[in-house]
């Protein structure tokens, strides 16, 4: 978590000065009568953007070189920033394809929404989305804060969701972020929800491998890690479905322009139907342990799915 | 500078002195931690330190150790620690210890070493054995310069014992850490005052403790 609100921080500032730089450059050389920020592109080409993120940058390649293989012309804008700097691009049209998040995207564009579960959040987002973006299906494939335990101690209880917790006669504890004590997700949040009442002891590392270490000695029995981090399945971890909502659904989603035709929708929602959890989580811990870069990881998922 | 009111109405606040997660508590929690750092940490090295300093053998080794341990980094050192040893109170007081040992250390050797020599012989020439000098006569010249170690490794944990709150549910980093990420920097503001507050409290006790040492053995050298 920290480690992101950083990076956010650093990618924000550096964002600002590229588009100094950008408007810099443009002032010189283009045309001033024209305006028209995505001239550069013609009106065939399909631009694909991504978020700085390496889990977002693979699904905008994957996107990028089915297309390529229907052969659409695709441009490429990837590791733009964040949601503050690239959605803009988007609503202006300069971007005609990006991989989003439901939960996140949602709260960018309704800040207030109370929709929390997967479903809910999905249909508020196609309500909030602007008349001319088009807001693909949704994938199976999440990238969300999940409560996560060990597979033995998921297996030793029978642990599934959330409220199977609750019928677990032991005393948990919960190690986490000290911030998570006072939120509405965290130990109050739980009681009220799911009706029990864990306790909470401090691991300042964000889900990092102190935390992972306690879970496996059982010091603490739940810890919270985002569901597409590799480091759940490499250390047989176990995330809790979350049937209350306590966090908000993040689930994979294309957002399109109307510059993708019928043929180029279908193939990216055959990608998004072919992109499970488990998948994206391998393919981000292809980037993680591997440092394969993301045009490779896509190619090689490519070539195991078919999507045309 | 409103951030410092922010921080003094939030000291001021009653509702976070009491319960088990409140002032009081973390800061009994804290001194705890300390106490037991600076107890462990003089066990350790006063005895090697006043050996050091007597026989003046091994000197050269024990400069070389403890300046390199000082240089190892508290946060480092307590997160490879909790990575073996798990989370909880064990990882961050051997960080500490290891960060106290260094000022005791040295204030040991060296204040048995500053013990003159005249003194030692005079003491043998009466017929003490070595350990009749080492303890009625070289520890009690060297109090001062030990008590002056005690004081430096006392200051070092107490400041550094917020890093206790990283791996465990203790002491007065609890407020720096929960403040820091949910940028409450009041509430960080408040717990740094209070870490601050600490070890003013207990460096002006040791200065008394060191200044009692100081006058007593100098009027009893008198001739």
């Amino acid at each position: 978590m920290k480690h992101r609100i950083h990076r956010r921080m650093l990618n924000a500032g550096l964002a600002v000065l590229a588009s100094l730089a950008i408007a810099a450059c443009g002032a010189d050389d283009s045309d001033p009568l024209s305006d028209d920020s995505s001239s550069t592109s013609s009106s065939e080409t399909i631009v694909v953007g991504s978020q700085d993120y390496y889990s977002s940058e693979i699904i905008a390649e994957i996107y990028a070189q089915a297309l390529e293989a229907a052969d659409y012309d695709v441009e490429r804008e990837l590791r733009i920033g964040q949601r503050e700097v690239y959605v803009p691009e988007i609503e202006d049209g300069s971007i005609d394809l990006f991989p989003e998040y439901t939960g996140p995207l949602l709260q960018f564009w309704e800040p207030d929404t109370q929709a929390r579960l997967s479903d809910d959040v999905y249909e508020a987002l196609v309500d909030a989305a602007p008349e001319d973006l088009n807001v693909l299906e949704q994938s199976d494939a999440t990238d969300q804060d999940s409560y996560v335990v060990t597979r033995a101690f998921a297996e030793e209880h029978d642990l599934k969701t959330l409220e199977d917790l609750a019928d677990v006669d032991q005393q948990l504890t919960i190690g986490a972020n000290s911030e998570l004590e006072g939120r509405p997700n965290g130990p109050k949040g739980l009681q009220k929800a799911y009706g029990f009442e864990p306790k909470f002891t401090p691991i300042e590392d964000g889900g990092g491998p102190l935390t992972v270490k306690a879970l496996k000695d059982g010091t603490i029995q739940m810890a919270i890690i985002y569901t597409a981090d590799p480091s759940i399945s490499k250390n047989d971890l176990v995330a809790l479905e979350d049937t209350k909502g306590l966090f908000l659904a993040s689930h994979v989603v294309p957002i399109a322009s109307d510059k993708l035709d019928e043929d180029a929708v279908e193939i990216i929602n055959r990608i998004s139907e072919e992109l499970t959890p488990e998948g994206l989580v391998e393919l981000n811990a292809k980037s993680v342990d591997e440092q394969a870069p993301a045009a490779d990881i896509a190619k090689a998922w490519l070539d195991e799915h078919d999507v045309s | 500078m409103t951030l410092f009111f922010d921080a003094f109405d939030w000291l001021a606040d009653p509702a976070h002195w009491s319960g088990p997660s409140g002032i009081q508590q973390r800061i009994v929690e804290h001194l705890a931690i300390t106490g037991a750092v600076v107890l462990i940490a003089a066990a350790l090295a006063l005895p090697l330190g006043i050996v050091v300093g007597h026989t003046r053998r091994g000197r050269g080794t024990v400069v070389a150790l403890t300046s390199g341990v000082r240089a190892i980094p508290t946060l480092g050192m307590l997160t490879i620690l909790a990575l073996n040893l798990g989370i909880g109170l064990t990882a961050p007081v051997i960080a500490l210890v290891v960060l106290a040992i260094p000022p005791l250390l040295a204030g040991a050797y060296a204040g048995i070493e500053s013990v003159s020599p005249e003194a030692v012989d005079a003491s043998r020439g009466i017929g003490m054995t070595e350990w009749e000098l080492v303890s009625r006569v070289e520890i009690p010249l060297a109090l001062p310069v030990i008590v002056g170690g005690l004081r430096s490794a006392t200051l070092q944990v107490v400041a550094t014992a917020t890093l206790a709150a990283y791996v465990a549910d203790a002491g007065l980093g609890r407020f720096l850490f929960s403040g820091l990420k949910q940028r409450e920097y009041s509430e960080m503001l408040g717990g740094a005052l209070l870490v601050a507050a600490l070890a003013l409290v207990l460096e002006a006790m040791l200065a008394l403790v060191q200044r009692l040492f100081t006058t007593v053995p100098s009027q009893a050298g008198r001739p």
